[in-house]
């Protein structure tokens, strides 16, 4: 199992303290109840940045994120208004969709590599908005509205979760699913990077023929790593139309693809946390300089652009320079 | 049927010459230009303020979008694209900059263009109007004219000229061209800079029918990004053959498939889809490019 020394134990220890007491303190010491929102933006886009950071790590450049979090938006919306089944069971069955749906795609595009990857999920992310557009299902440019807000779980009388319509607070009981929901998706990434998958995706990384001339499936691998990584996409993006209680075609869209690739090369593609840092620091970013009115965008890029010129290796490169998986 | 075929070969043509400057790009620096539809973009908001705004002749404005998009390339390339190039220990890393160039570029077109839609007066009235068989706006057929004509000089120019043998051997293997004596660093910076131009130009000769405006940049991108697949990605003959394709798909599913709905994408992406399953290097590409 898990080896880890005192130092990554303690950095595991601060860091639960300060997601679950330390920023519900702060923020109730604060009274700036908004935050929770922004952190929970954060909290989900880090998990569907985690998906793509998974298909970097077997080589391939994801920009079709948005798609599956669009997917998955889609599938737990429709279930819960339609259906009328709990968000907590729509929840992974979302997921599932989205990873279901990722096998279909990905046993044709995977095959593609490099650019081509990149270029076909781009695409793939810009036809998906243009079904959820065509579909009846999916109620066109109108989308779904008016989702309720998640029920009540519980096992055997005993109540799990409590109902959030009830609480007088339910963004702070979202921060808390997702915070839940980010640790989860981390440990299963950095589970699966130290396992043995996690080897045979970096043979895969550095030489795919290779690989496959000492005896890995790369054609089962990379189909199950594309799955898991828009599990991770239809997870969060079915989060997000829960707190947004609505769903459109353009919830997802190409520039949040593009951001969810943005987010893993800002953090770094050799480490596990790389995806969850870039995508603080993006969003982050992004937030602060909107009190520069119309220049924000402008800023914002050129920020970009510059980090780009400084550290082309990504924000984490900058502390742990010898550790990590750099390969190439 | 003509009306669907002539409008075929009017999109294919302007396609084409999209695709064409995004391939060269690729093919000579393995860069994915995420920011050429904000290059198009920018090419048709000059020709817009010296054709449409400051009254100068048509051509001037053309003029003018080459040459600016074209020192732009050149300056993106030298001091953007070949450091991270050099320093980054990855090659897609390039792709975070090409983002980013993307976002600035809407930027700086938001502040000085703003977002409104852009038009320029015709520069021919007029419509050809064949027994009503076939319809086409006279400028229609000229910017259709000029696209032709801007590719066939591009090829001849990449045939013939030192400087297409040198881009040419340098898209081929970049350290055997070297070895050749070719100025990797210049022939680079030319590359980017003539496929910027190409981006700029497509953008001046579209203002006068579609107009311009914000929008327009990411889904271009998107387009020429298809049309390099189908091609293949890096090869001058794909990225025309793809460009021609896309438009007559485009062309017959506007006209047979507009009663079902926005559904000619759909069926474009799944077909591509299809086809890059048996031949995923595109028509004429090289295996994993």
């Amino acid at each position: 199992m898990l080896k880890l020394s005192a130092i990554q134990w303690t950095g595991l220890a601060v860091f639960f303290l300060a997601i679950f007491v330390g920023v519900p303190m702060m923020i109730a010491a604060t009274g700036r109840t908004d935050l929770f929102f922004t952190l929970t933006s954060v909290g989900l886009l880090a998990i569907a940045s985690a998906g793509v950071w998974l298909t970097f790590y077997i080589g391939r450049i994801n920009i079709g994120q948005g798609a599956f979090a669009l997917l998955g938006a889609y599938v737990s919306a429709i279930l819960v208004t339609k259906a009328g089944m709990s968000f907590w069971l729509s929840l992974p069955l979302a997921g599932l969709f989205a990873a279901f749906v990722a096998v279909l795609i990905g046993l044709p595009i995977l095959r593609l590599r490099g650019v081509y990857f990149a270029m076909i999920t781009l695409v793939l992310t810009q036809v998906f908005t243009l079904t959820a557009l065509a579909l009846p299902i999916t109620n066109g440019a109108k989308g779904i509205t008016s989702i309720p807000l998640p029920g009540e779980l519980s096992i055997l009388g005993i109540t799990l979760i409590p109902d959030f319509s009830t609480l007088e607070n339910p963004r702070q009981a979202f921060y808390f699913t997702t915070a839940v929901l980010m640790v989860l998706t981390y440990a299963a990434l950095y589970r699966i990077v130290n396992s043995r998958l996690g080897h045979l995706c970096r043979s895969m990384q550095q030489n795919e023929e290779l690989a496959s001339s000492i005896g890995v499936n790369i054609s089962y691998i990379r189909v199950l790593i594309f799955a898991i990584s828009s599990f991770f996409g239809g997870i969060g993006g079915a989060v997000f139309g829960s707190i947004a209680q609505s769903v459109y075609p353009s919830s997802f869209q190409v520039a949040d693809s593009v951001n969810f690739m943005l987010n893993c090369f800002l953090g770094g593609l050799g480490y596990v946390f790389g995806p969850m840092l870039g995508t603080l620091v993006l969003y982050f970013g992004w937030d602060l300089l909107f009190e520069l009115g119309k220049y924000q965008m402008l800023i914002y890029s050129s920020l970009l652009i510059f980090l780009m010129l400084v550290l082309p290796n990504g924000l984490l490169s900058l502390r742990l320079p010898k550790k990590g998986g750099q390969d190439k | 049927m003509e009306q669907i075929l002539a409008n075929g070969v009017y999109l294919g043509a302007q396609y084409a010459m999209i695709a064409l400057g995004l391939t060269l790009i690729f093919a000579l620096m393995n860069v994915l230009n995420f920011a050429h539809g904000q290059m198009y973009v920018l090419g048709g908001f000059v020709t817009y303020t010296f054709y449409g705004q400051l009254g100068f002749p048509f051509v001037s404005g053309l003029v003018m979008s080459c040459v600016t998009l074209f020192i732009l390339g050149a300056l993106i390339e030298r001091f953007l694209f070949a450091p991270v190039i050099k320093r980054s220990s990855r090659e897609e890393s390039t792709m975070l900059l090409a983002a980013g160039l993307a976002f600035f570029f809407d930027a700086v077109i938001l502040l000085v263009f703003g977002e409104k839609q852009r038009g320029v007066p015709k520069i021919v009235n007029g419509v050809f109007n064949w027994d009503f068989r076939l319809i086409m706006p006279y400028d229609r057929i000229l910017i259709c004219v000029l696209a032709i004509l801007s590719i066939a000089s591009f090829i001849l120019f990449m045939q013939y000229s030192k400087t297409g043998r040198a881009l040419r051997a340098l898209a081929q293997d970049r350290t055997a061209a070297q070895l050749m004596g070719v100025n990797v660093d210049r022939y680079s910076m030319i590359g980017f800079a003539l496929g910027a131009m190409l981006a700029g130009l497509v953008g001046g000769l579209l203002v006068t029918i579609t107009g311009v405006n914000l929008g327009m940049g990411g889904p271009t991108s998107i387009k020429a990004f298809m049309m390099v697949m189908i091609g293949g990605a890096g090869v001058i003959s794909g990225a025309i053959w793809g460009g021609i394709i896309l438009g007559f798909m485009e062309a017959f599913g506007l006209a047979y498939l507009a009663q079902y709905g926005d559904i000619t994408y759909l069926l474009i992406f799944v077909s591509l889809m299809i086809f890059l399953a048996i031949r995923p290097q595109g028509l004429m590409g090289k295996p994993w490019g």
